[in-house]
């Protein structure tokens, strides 16, 4: 394997792996908020409890998310320096802004939230509790830009930097509002919210089947159900503007989503297939005409195929292909999920369906199985760009880094990974199983501690 | 050296401004965890781990914005640092990996070996960090091989030499006098006592490690002697920073832990002073040839950009204080564990 390959590996394992936990703190945030609100309106202890409850499971993706997403900040430099070279300018400022507008008021709420319950009154807690989510949404909006600076580059112009050509910004609105940054914002806190949402319902559903918490197992799934409601047809949306956005700037990727090869046909939409990317042959079903109808509001109209590309400007096309429908099919399972979920709700048999329960305890995996493909449908349909049309990833390796040191971090970071899971795993499930505090009696148990010392 | 006070330098300052942070905040905590195994009974691990409880995640974003700014501000700087220094950026990056791990995990069971692995974990990764990032400002301080290409190629071994290694023990004892003041302010009792004795021990093993590194930059070192001979005026530095060193066994013995507190925080401050006045105006110097140094100027981004970022610095960064102090404010005085603590 070459070196650049190796590289890509890693990024993608690390990436991959961060990007199990982002998502739920994003998506329980916005939760918590709502729980803790519901507290301070109704002053019910249940709230109170509920929402301790859901602090801890937050505390704990929270931890891993910052633990393992510093890692990405030093990959950028360690892996990838002829691209930090390239973009510092631009892609650099985004970094910084998440930094100082994300991570600080993130991280500094964050111990109120946690440890303040006795320090700070009910209302600056819930003001920290939203606060924490308002950061953890500001660090999705910076970095979805510096990515979207990637996928689409706007505001800037070319320059000859000693000898090197670089990116230099011109325009600041215009890099940060570049033509994809809202809808691919707007799209992947919409699966945050699904990942958190799911989560909740997930856990909630299970002490309904165990018939344990049932009050705050009852209260907490219909929470997360509005939250999954609204965020799953906003996917809807926000899913539908992102393609015609592909269609528009980077549209090998759309041909390759589509595995559509011929320039001079309108676009079908598969609805599964097979790719086999040496007949350029798709076998499957689609809907004719489809994708041309969806994106030109007319199905007789071609859509650019990957016939019109250079040989090596085509992304791998199966790949993008097979993971753009696994995404758009969890997609509509979810709204199919929430729909049914409320409709018993509405029918008040949705907390004794003992069936139906099991199958919203292991749907928790769905958004997150559609947040990293759908990740993996935007960056490998990039490929073989890292800027999309500016600069190739196999030109923006280190220079001075080797298969070897890149091997045996990959081998370091596969394990502790792997270790790390396990104990995420593990206490995630000691949380869930123990379950909320049935009083919260604040103890400063320091003090009892010492005496039987 | 010509000293115009135009954007490069004030982004020079800023992120000597942001790395001095992490080295003031962020160093109590590690300080903290390289001493945390002197301790025995659990109740003190505890009381140890919580007294950096709400702040060390914090304190770890002065870190990441540092390297942010450093990424947006001077690419080059950034790209050749981080590629060059693969492997000890990696160890770094594992080490804050447990550390983080370490402190969440740690009290979530109760198993006797199972936080047995974890105080290991947490208290080895602190000491590694503190090591790491020595021995990364030791080779600065030296100069690395950067060629006409600006690439930084360097082994392991090279970047192991006494004089980075002697950096990365004043590191870890500069982290362990800061961080043992800063347990003196949050324990009592018993434990307290004995936190007041590793502040004597600790700050015994700072000054001469300090001594011996200063000695040692005097002799080898004459580019970073060399600033201070053409503006002598910056020896005030060196002065204040022994003045600060020297009134921390004075506090503490007064029981003044916040003031020694307070000292020991300019003492590192100072000392990155010292360290930001030899580089100035390079980030990082060749030891190939001195035409090859990364300085503020060939390998800063463009002056829109650091424009733009100076625009946000000075929106967020008042901020930034704030949330800080007031964080600070509501965690004060003594450790109290309860049930949310670590």
């Amino acid at each position: 394997m070459t070196t650049e390959l190796w590289a890509r590996l890693q990024f993608a394992f690390t990436i991959s792996f961060h990007y199990i936990y982002p998502p739920l703190s994003i998506g329980l945030g916005i939760i918590l908020v709502i729980m803790e609100g519901m507290y301070l309106k109704t002053g019910n202890k249940m709230y109170e409890v509920m929402t301790k409850f859901w602090v801890k499971i937050f505390a704990l993706t929270f931890a891993m998310g910052v633990a393992t997403g510093i890692v990405m900040e030093f990959e950028f430099g360690t892996n990838w320096a002829t691209y930090s070279r390239f973009v510092g300018d631009i892609f650099g400022s985004a970094l910084a802004a998440e930094g100082i507008f994300a991570f600080f008021l993130e991280s500094g709420f964050l111990a109120i939230l946690l440890f303040g319950w006795n320090r700070v009154g009910k209302k600056t807690h819930f003001f920290a509790t939203c606060m924490v989510s308002l950061g953890s949404m500001m660090s999705a909006v910076w970095i979805v830009v510096a990515n979207s600076w990637q996928q689409t580059p706007a505001g800037y112009r070319l320059v000859n930097n000693g000898g090197v050509i670089r990116a230099e910004i011109t325009d600041f609105w215009g890099m940060v509002f570049n033509p994809s940054s809202v809808e691919r914002l707007s799209h992947t806190l919409g699966g945050a919210f699904l990942a958190g949402a799911f989560l909740v319902i997930s856990v909630s559903a299970y002490y309904l089947i165990k018939k344990r918490h049932e009050e705050i197992a009852k209260a907490g799934l219909k929470i997360a159900l509005l939250v999954a409601l609204f965020a799953s047809l906003f996917q809807l949306f926000t899913g539908h503007s992102s393609a015609s956005g592909v269609a528009v700037n980077q549209p090998a990727k759309l041909a390759a989503m589509e595995a559509h090869y011929d320039s001079l046909s309108p676009g079908d939409l598969y609805m599964f297939g097979w790719v086999n990317e040496t007949d350029k042959k798709v076998y499957g079903i689609a809907i004719p005409g489809m994708l041309s109808f969806l994106i030109h509001g007319d199905p007789t109209v071609p859509i650019r195929g990957l016939d019109s590309f250079p040989k090596d400007e085509i992304p791998p096309v199966n790949v993008t292909f097979q993971t753009y429908h696994l995404m758009v099919a969890i997609g509509f399972s979810l709204i199919g999920l929430t729909l049914i979920s409320i409709f018993l709700w509405w029918r008040g048999k949705l907390f004794t369906s003992v069936l139906w329960l099991k199958i919203l305890v292991v749907s928790v995996l769905l958004p997150q199985i559609a947040n990293q493909i759908g990740w993996y449908t935007a960056e490998i349909g990039r490929q073989p760009w890292i800027v999309y049309g500016l600069l190739k990833t196999s030109d923006g390796l280190s220079k001075t880094v080797t298969s070897e040191h890149i091997i045996f971090s990959l081998i370091l970071f596969t394990l502790i990974y792997a270790g790390l899971f396990v104990v995420f795993l593990y206490l995630l499930d000691k949380k869930i199983k123990h379950g909320p505090e049935a009083k919260t009696k604040e103890l400063d148990f320091s003090e009892n501690l010492r005496m039987t010392e | 050296m010509e000293f115009s006070f135009d954007i490069n330098t004030i982004w020079f300052v800023l992120i000597g401004d942001l790395l001095a942070g992490y080295g003031i905040l962020d160093g109590f905590d590690l300080g903290v965890g390289s001493l945390h195994l002197l301790t025995k009974s659990d109740l003190d691990r505890r009381i140890l781990l919580n007294s950096i409880g709400p702040v060390w995640d914090g304190n770890e974003v002065w870190l990441v914005t540092g390297g942010g700014a450093l990424f947006a501000a001077f690419p080059d700087v950034y790209a050749t640092a981080f590629s060059g220094f693969y492997i000890p950026f990696m160890l770094l990056l594992f080490m804050l990996i447990f550390r983080a791990i370490s402190i969440e995990v740690r009290s979530k069971e109760e198993g006797k070996r199972w936080r047995a692995f974890w105080d290991r974990a947490f208290s080895i990764a602190s000491m590694a960090i503190a090591m790491l990032i020595g021995v990364t400002i030791g080779n600065i301080i030296q100069g690395v091989p950067i060629g006409k290409d600006k690439e930084l190629y360097i082994t392991v071994f090279e970047m192991l030499n006494p004089y980075a290694l002697l950096v990365g023990m004043t590191t870890l004892a500069a982290f362990m006098m800061h961080g043992s003041i800063y347990l003196a302010m949050k324990t009592d009792g018993e434990l307290q006592k004995q936190v007041r004795g590793w502040i004597n021990n600790s700050t015994i093993f700072f000054v001469i490690c300090y001594a011996t590194a200063t000695m040692a930059t005097l002799i080898y070192i004459p580019h970073m002697v060399a600033p201070f001979r053409a503006h002598p005026e910056f020896f005030l530095l060196a002065f204040l920073n022994m003045m600060a060193i020297a009134n921390i066994p004075r506090e503490t013995q007064r029981g003044k832990d916040f003031f020694a507190f307070l000292s020991s925080s300019a003492a590192i401050l100072s000392l990155m002073a010292l360290f930001a006045v030899g580089l100035f105006p390079n980030f990082l110097v060749s030891s190939i040839s001195p035409e090859y140094n990364l300085t503020i100027y060939n390998a800063a981004s463009s002056e829109t950009t650091l424009e733009i970022m100076l625009t946000m610095a000075a929106f967020g960064i008042p901020f930034v204080i704030a949330y800080t102090v007031s964080i600070y404010w509501v965690f004060r005085g003594k450790v109290k564990l309860d049930n949310m603590s670590y």
